[in-house]
């Protein structure tokens, strides 16, 4: 099985400080890979990386295209890039209102990558917009109204509405629960669960909850200073784990 | 006539005026920057489609401004004296013998031929601009051909008033390319984009220029399942009695008379000629 995406050396640096170095992996269809990291140890300068909305340094990132198999997103051409930006791949940002438009509608928001990759009949958008609210638990009679009329948690699942609306295979997640109560977060993630198993998606997961990567990652990633210290199985690194700092981390959580 | 160089701006500017025009029409829909000057006329009133028309006049053209197609607004009638005194040319309100019509909002009833150019003022001349707020971002829009965004926009009218309510600046795609803002005209004119005589559009604050050459093909972006319509008053002209030109609505009392006149006033006034 060839991978869908393989990371080689990526590498960002700033000026002479380290945003990420040596940062190797493949990631399979289907596979959640979780990246998790205490703040600045630049878990989220390698996703911008790998999302192409930062160049790296050194690397490749290389995704299998429908069209022609394996190609280094980071030397392919911009409108290529931003093409895939809009079909294939997905970004989910932190803060809903970075990835939505707040000033159009909801169904404007999730029709938008429809009608950017050339849906140009009405009823067929909004059909479509009105379904993918409910996947997302929405009301179909919220569809007219702004996403500034809606709570974080409801703007959270109508940005992955708006991202998963044409069928990416691979879902870039910046930590989606952040800012989120934990009834919220829990129902969320019950929800981004539910959708990467149903649309056989692979996703790049990165947060600093732990609890997120145990319930949505197959695989592992620990981070620091910008060096991967530790990677395997979830439960396997959760459970045992080597590094002192992942050992850190892990004794860290809150027991309630 | 030595106090003012012929056409108010000195030949330098005029020679860079003109390279972006060209330009502009090399590249149908293509919003060419241009270094916009002061002109003795505030923003807004016309300074783009000014020194476009200074640029293109010659000694021997015919000037014609309208204003929302008349030609006795106060913005038509200042700009029509500021050419006659700073080039001299002759001026004329009949569009048939303009060469050279300025327009705020309107394109003439009667159709221009192959002799005539019609220089637009613009105010926005960036059509994405109300949707997406960088400049950097939507000149990279524009660049990769990436109009999703356009249609964004006419899913929210039809969402919100249940058809395409944007009524004027209605955006255009320009030769199947560039989608273009065809300033504030009505979308009722939009068909007439279509035509032989040579458009251009003169953005002075916004600093820019653009073209659609003669014969070029311009479409006006729809929905399969919502075309585009170009819609005017359901009524005719109470004056010249015409049922196909575009009419403004006139309140004439306090007690609700209303009156619907061709907003074209040469067009108006000349089939009343013909009928007395």
């Amino acid at each position: 099985m060839t991978p869908l995406l393989q990371v080689e050396n990526i590498a960002k640096f700033y000026g002479p400080r380290i945003g990420c170095t040596d940062v190797t992996f493949d990631l399979y269809p289907g596979e959640v890979m979780g990246i998790v990291g205490e703040s600045g140890s630049g878990k989220s300068t390698l996703l911008n990386c790998l999302a192409g909305h930062l160049p790296p340094d050194r690397g490749a990132v290389k995704f299998d295209t429908r069209t022609d198999g394996l190609r280094d997103t980071v030397t392919m051409s911009e409108p290529e890039r931003r093409m895939l930006g809009r079909t294939d791949w997905a970004f989910v940002h932190q803060h809903a209102r970075d990835g939505l438009r707040m000033n159009v509608s909801a169904g404007g928001n999730v029709g938008e990558r429809l009608m950017a990759v050339g849906a140009r009949h009405y009823g067929d958008i909004r059909s479509t917009a009105t379904d993918w609210l409910g996947r997302v638990e929405i009301d179909a009679d919220r569809i007219d109204d702004r996403p500034t009329a809606f709570s974080g948690g409801m703007q959270q699942r109508l940005q992955i509405a708006r991202n998963l609306v044409t069928g990416p295979r691979l879902v870039f997640m910046d930590e989606p629960t952040g800012g989120l109560d934990v009834s919220v977060q829990a129902r969320l993630l019950d929800l981004l669960r539910g959708l990467v198993r149903e649309m056989g998606l692979s996703a790049i997961i990165v947060t600093h909850d732990l609890a997120v990567v145990r319930l949505l990652a197959d695989r592992l990633m620990v981070m620091k200073s910008g060096h991967v210290v530790e990677n395997g199985l979830t439960d396997q690194v959760l459970d045992d784990p080597q590094h002192a700092y992942t050992q850190l981390l892990v004794s860290s959580v809150l027991q309630v | 006539m030595t106090d003012y160089n012929f056409a108010y701006l000195d030949e330098q500017t005029k020679r860079m005026i003109r390279r972006a025009i060209l330009k502009g029409l090399a590249v149908p829909g293509y919003q060419v920057p241009f270094a916009s000057r002061e002109m003795p006329m505030p923003y807004g009133w016309g300074t783009g489609g000014v020194q476009v028309s200074a640029a293109v006049l010659t000694p021997d053209d015919t000037f014609k401004v309208i204003d929302q197609g008349a030609d006795d607004t106060t913005n038509a009638v200042s700009i029509r004296r500021f050419f006659e005194k700073t080039a001299g040319v002759a001026v004329t309100e009949k569009t048939a013998k303009a060469s050279v019509i300025q327009t705020r909002h309107r394109i003439p009833e009667t159709d221009l031929t192959e002799d005539q150019i019609l220089v637009y003022q613009v105010p926005i001349p960036e059509p994405l601009r109300f949707l997406e707020p960088s400049e950097v971002e939507t000149r990279k829009m524009h660049a990769l051909e990436e109009y999703g965004l356009m249609h964004v926009k006419l899913y929210e009218d039809i969402s919100q008033h249940g058809a395409i309510a944007t009524a004027y600046a209605y955006p255009v795609k320009v030769e199947g390319r560039y989608v273009m803002d065809p300033s504030p005209i009505p979308k009722f004119d939009n068909p007439k984009l279509n035509m032989a005589g040579i458009q251009l559009f003169g953005a002075g604050r916004e600093q820019r220029i653009y073209a659609v050459p003669p014969y070029t093909q311009v479409v006006s972006l729809d929905f399969e399942d919502h075309p585009f319509e170009a819609s005017k008053a359901d009524h005719a002209c109470d004056l010249c009695g015409s049922t196909t030109s575009y009419l403004d609505e006139l309140i004439v009392d306090d007690e609700g008379g209303r009156m619907f006149m061709c907003s074209d006033t040469d067009f108006c006034a000349a089939r009343r000629e013909d009928a007395a």
